[in-house]
């Protein structure tokens, strides 16, 4: 790869766009496990899972993005993430998610295991990675 | 006179109350529109992106999958038609009428039976004193949706979509909706779904062309099974949200003429009744010069 390659990346949620720019970098978790895609990268399909997606942006800096599964698309050296929700790590509250996710779980402990409250759990569990590791960085 | 003046009061007494309505209205839709088109355009992204893929891989994969390749033949389609649940709106839901009507005709004389989904009630009333079937009838939200009605909506589609012709099922689905072109135009549109179009942004590949080979994970099955409804369920989330701006807009539009119109009919009955008013005053003075004059020619004979 030549020095200074990019890719460009967008992450949008079925709501608004959540994050687009030039990276170096982008990682993600899909069924298989986690994927790094950097430029020039072939053309690629895969279904994510819940999971906090971490773009490498060209000027050092690292962003972290909570998506709660959807799928991810490569091609023509362009990332196009689409997930039905999409939040920014900086946007999180740590507390909150941990807060959000406890909730989840115990309703699931509960018995409570219907599609919508599964869904709110695997949500609130990428959230809560994605403020985690924003707040390492920090 | 055309008419008395009581009776004309009464009337601009009315005109005035239903331009109060109409007012309120407009001012009502004029507030909600903002939400609406900002819903609209901030779901845009998603819709574009998610065409952008999935016609990519439809273009590029050589799976056989429903979701990229219909059957040879279309015998029944799905016609989802988007309408509102209220009047008030001026032409809006009658032009998204007229355009699925046409687009059922189309069909129709392509030898394809049209099965009816309609979503609001002026649509589902239309059909049903028409007596046209409907298969699928949703209402209550065509000014506010939310992704969850798309969903089920959606769900809906794909569940005949993925169900054998012979048992019932569609082999493709189409959608009519009215686009939010600005404040001023709203066009309806009647789309295909499913099976995919090719839109702009992927260009259809020369013979010869050597093709990009699209890596899958896991599989290339699981990925386009995932891919179908969650692409079904977007595209109809943008048809609610892009029918919703327009039904407001259409709404401001036609509540504004109401008022307008209100405001004419009010000057004019003014009018009218001044000009009233002033005829009856008149004649109520040369009735009494007539009397007073009657009676001083009496005395004068005495």
């Amino acid at each position: 790869m030549a020095e200074g390659d990019v890719l460009f990346v967008d992450v949008v949620a079925a709501d608004r766009r959540v994050w687009e720019g030039d990276a170096l970098s982008f990682i993600a978790r899909t069924t298989e496990g986690d994927i790094g895609i950097m430029a020039n990268h072939e053309p690629f399909l895969a279904v994510l899972v819940p999971c906090a997606a971490e773009v490498l942006t060209p000027d050092g800096k690292r962003e972290v993005i909570a998506i709660d599964g959807g799928f991810l698309s490569v091609a023509d050296n362009r990332v196009s993430v689409l997930s039905q929700y999409g939040r920014l790590a900086h946007e999180i509250s740590l507390d909150e998610a941990e807060h959000e996710f406890r909730e989840a779980e115990k309703k699931l402990e509960q018995g409570d295991t219907s599609e919508t409250n599964r869904h709110h759990h695997d949500r609130a569990q990428a959230q809560l990675a994605a403020a985690r590791k924003a707040h390492q960085v920090d | 006179m055309p008419a008395s003046l009581r009776e004309l009061r009464q009337r601009r007494k009315s005109v005035a109350a239903t331009q109060k309505i109409t007012r309120a209205m407009e001012l009502i839709a004029a507030s909600r529109i903002i939400k609406a088109q900002r819903a609209a355009q901030a779901g845009e992204p998603y819709i574009t992106e998610m065409i952008r893929a999935v016609s990519a891989v439809a273009t590029y994969s050589r799976d056989p999958h429903p979701l990229t390749e219909g059957p040879e033949r279309v015998r029944r389609a799905a016609m989802l038609v988007i309408t509102s649940d209220r009047g008030m709106n001026g032409a809006y839901s009658a032009n998204a009428i007229k355009t699925a009507a046409r687009l059922r005709e189309r069909l129709e004389r392509e030898g394809v039976e049209v099965v009816r989904y309609a979503i609001g009630r002026k649509g589902i009333a239309y059909m049903k004193f028409r007596n046209q079937p409907i298969r699928r009838e949703w209402d209550g939200f065509s000014d506010a949706p939310t992704f969850a009605h798309a969903q089920e909506i959606a769900d809906a589609l794909i569940a005949d979509f993925l169900t054998p012709y012979e048992d019932g099922g569609v082999d493709a689905i189409y959608g009519v909706y009215t686009r939010m072109e600005s404040m001023l135009t709203q066009t309806p549109r009647a789309r295909r779904l499913l099976p995919l179009e090719v839109v702009e942004g992927v260009h259809d590949p020369a013979a010869g062309e050597l093709l990009p080979l699209y890596e899958f994970e896991p599989d290339p099955d699981t990925v386009l099974d995932a891919l179908l409804p969650m692409y079904v369920r977007s595209r109809v989330w943008f048809y609610l949200l892009q029918s919703a701006a327009s039904q407001l807009a259409s709404q401001q539009r036609a509540m504004k003429s109401a008022t307008d119109n209100a405001k004419q009919l009010i000057e004019r009955l003014t009018r009218e009744a001044n000009q009233a008013r002033q005829a009856e005053i008149t004649q109520e003075i040369s009735e009494i010069v007539g009397g007073a004059g009657a009676l001083a020619d009496a005395a004068a004979q005495d």
